[in-house]
């Protein structure tokens, strides 16, 4: 299972939750499955996709979803601190870790070495990390969804990307369509 | 609103009034000196959150979600900082994402720490190019005008701005 078809399980499950999805073809994958008016796609600027979630989970009752990839995490590892001590019960970070940077041609990252995700995340302090293969993602986050606590979820998977088009929407129009989304 | 002048000391109490204020209700933050009054009085604040961050772009990020999510706040670092934050702010000026930073000031007025300069002198053409607005507060009577204008523009009109804190108003640091 690569990313494309990890996501495809995801959605059904992902409908009433907030979605923000990290940079490149992740979001243009995400878009092309499934485009909601509560899903904030990144487009450019790698990392913190999970910030993003992290301030969205603490300003709405919402359940959020980050939607991470192995690479921007790397890039970012002390999040996970900041996660680890500051997430609300309604903000899930799910990272989608294939080994790889997908967007630039499957170079490998260092998950395809010697480093754990789920190993840093439980060092930063998240009390609730979950590690599983692709198959069994969406099943692990429609509980943990359903529990209302906050949680890291380390789904692996191959690499491998659909080649798809940049996704047709302006980051001023993403943004808005969001908001207003929230306020229904 | 009240504006009215305010002394050496107090200036940094009468901020973070103006700001809760103006519905400034999330303080994200690395710590430095120049907010210390600022954030005890977050932290202090049962009505305000507060989120440490482990890097300033954290925070570009954080508060991008929170106006998601329909919240204003507000990003405290020092001028050491910013260089932190171009990244993300490519985020916040593409996507029109209201920001209020405020920045104190190292590398210049009265520094003695070489170090400093360059990040220091570097911040605000760093955050210009950008796209970030800066708004540099000398004396004490600036800081509620200037926070004043700031939240407006960020939060009436969907830009990035930053207001930076001089060690003319803050003190330079003996270290």
């Amino acid at each position: 299972m690569n990313r494309y078809e990890l996501l495809e399980t995801l959605v059904p499950v992902l409908e009433d939750a907030l979605v923000v999805c990290n940079i490149g073809i992740p979001s243009q994958e995400l878009h092309a499955i499934s485009d909601r008016d509560n899903h904030f796609y990144m487009l450019g600027s790698m990392g913190l996709c999970s910030s993003i979630g992290l301030g969205l989970a603490l300003t709405t009752q919402k359940r959020v979803v980050a939607l991470e990839g192995d690479g921007a995490v790397l890039m970012n590892l002390g999040t996970l601190a900041t996660i680890g001590n500051r997430a609300p019960d309604n903000l899930i970070l799910l990272i989608i870790d294939n080994g790889s940077y997908g967007s630039t041609g499957d170079q490998a990252t260092y998950t395809s070495g010697e480093t754990s995700l789920a190993a840093v995340a439980r060092g930063a302090g998240s009390q609730k990390v979950i590690e599983c293969p692709g198959e069994e993602t969406a099943g692990v986050l429609a509980d943990c969804l359903t529990a209302r606590r906050a949680a890291v979820i380390v789904s692996r998977v191959a690499a491998g990307n659909r080649p798809l088009p940049v996704v047709p929407l302006h980051p001023i129009v993403l943004r808005e369509r969001f908001r207003q989304s929230i306020r229904k | 609103m009240n504006n009215s002048p305010v002394g050496q000391d107090s200036w940094p109490d009468a901020l973070y009034d103006k700001l809760r204020s103006m519905d400034i209700s999330l303080f994200t933050y690395v710590p430095d000196a120049g907010h210390s009054v600022m954030i005890e009085r977050a932290l202090a604040d049962p009505a305000a959150t507060t989120v440490p961050l482990a890097t300033e772009e954290e925070g570009v990020s954080l508060l991008a979600g929170a106006h998601l999510g329909g919240t204003r706040g507000a990003l405290l670092m020092q001028s050491s900082g910013v260089g932190n934050c171009i990244n993300m702010l490519s985020l916040t000026n593409i996507g029109r994402f209201p920001l209020l930073s405020i920045v104190s000031m190292r590398g210049d007025y009265g520094e003695q720490n070489p170090w400093q300069f360059p990040m220091g002198q570097g911040a605000q053409p760093c955050l210009e190019a950008m796209g970030t607005i800066c708004q540099r507060i000398e004396t004490p009577d600036e800081v509620l005008p200037a926070a004043e204008a700031a939240v407006n523009m960020a939060y009436r009109s969907d830009q990035s701005v930053a207001l930076l804190l001089s060690q003319r108003l803050i003190g330079a640091k003996p270290f």
